[in-house]
């Protein structure tokens, strides 16, 4: 093990604007903020249950657009996809059907759902993270994709 | 007056969550593989990412629901299922090995429309292809354990 790039200040930052983003959330309107579930609810549309879903997710793209206007960290330009289209298809997919079928990512699970403390988040954050190190694993040394 | 307020705060979380990832450089799929890349090079940032999250919302969370509803709705909101099934693990295990191959989990996804560039397109439209479809396949199986539960 190599220990490459920790940037431990700038995450601890980042992390707690968004505990604090969760948290305001809920308070405001008693919304869990799972990327997944927000999203969800625009894919399979609810009738009188859209409007506070398109806002989040236009602030999303908003928050991004303000980190580089402050230029308070590291630029967005070297940010590539570390893999080809056809594995992003692939993953994508994946990370779709995933997250609907377990009700959530690691926003709504990892952050909101282990803040609450339910143990149906806990295990689906266990079950996600344990197989996310274990396909890093597989695909980069098993089978030698390089990174 | 109020549904605007409720709807600017949608809004203002919204923008202060893709700056937190933003901050945290969770926009870089790199910087997400190399944390879960343990025997490689290893980047242990993520879990400060995660950890910092969990910190402040779980100090906040209790506060909040001190309260009897939310500030401008009339209720929270948590998932009604509280049961530990198959589906949370099938979820986790399936969303983990889309998580690793590429280093996208959704937020990032729509953050990273900032700076649009096609390969983000890519993977966002694959993610909403896959969340439909699998909304259709769960609702025709919950269908037909309901008809087989009254039959």
């Amino acid at each position: 093990m190599e220990i490459i790039n920790f940037t431990p200040l700038s995450a601890l930052a980042g992390g707690a604007l968004i505990g604090l983003s969760a948290a305001f959330l809920m308070w405001s309107q008693g919304r869990v903020a799972g990327i997944s579930g927000i999203v969800g609810g625009l894919v399979q549309p609810v009738r009188g249950d859209l409007d506070w879903r398109w806002l989040f997710v236009i602030g999303l793209v908003l928050g991004g657009v303000l980190y580089r206007v402050l230029g308070i960290g590291p630029g967005v330009e070297h940010i590539q996809p570390v893999v080809s289209q056809g594995v992003l298809v692939l993953a994508g997919l994946l990370v779709g059907i995933g997250a609907t079928i377990g009700a959530g990512c690691t926003s709504g699970h990892g952050i909101c759902g282990l803040a609450r403390r339910s143990p149906r988040s806990l295990v689906a954050t266990l079950s996600f993270m344990g197989t996310a190190f274990v396909t890093v694993f597989v695909v980069r040394h098993l089978m030698g994709v390089a990174a | 007056m109020i549904q605007t307020l409720r709807l600017a705060a949608a809004l203002a979380a919204g923008m202060v969550f893709g700056l937190g990832l933003s901050v945290a450089q969770m926009i870089d799929p790199a910087k997400i593989i190399n944390f879960l890349n343990v025997f490689g090079q290893w980047d242990p940032s993520l879990a400060f990412v995660m950890g910092g999250g969990l910190v402040v919302n779980a100090i906040l969370t209790p506060l909040i629901f001190k309260r009897a509803h939310p500030l401008w709705a009339d209720y929270f909101r948590l998932p009604a299922k509280t049961e530990i099934d198959r589906r949370i693990v099938l979820g986790g295990i399936i969303f983990g090995i889309g998580w690793g191959l590429a280093g996208y989990c959704p937020g990032p996804m729509i953050t990273s429309l900032s700076f649009a560039d096609s390969s983000i397109v890519t993977i966002i439209v694959a993610y909403l292809i896959g969340t439909w479809l699998t909304k259709q396949a769960l609702a025709r199986i919950d269908r037909r354990t309901t008809q087989l539960a009254r039959a």
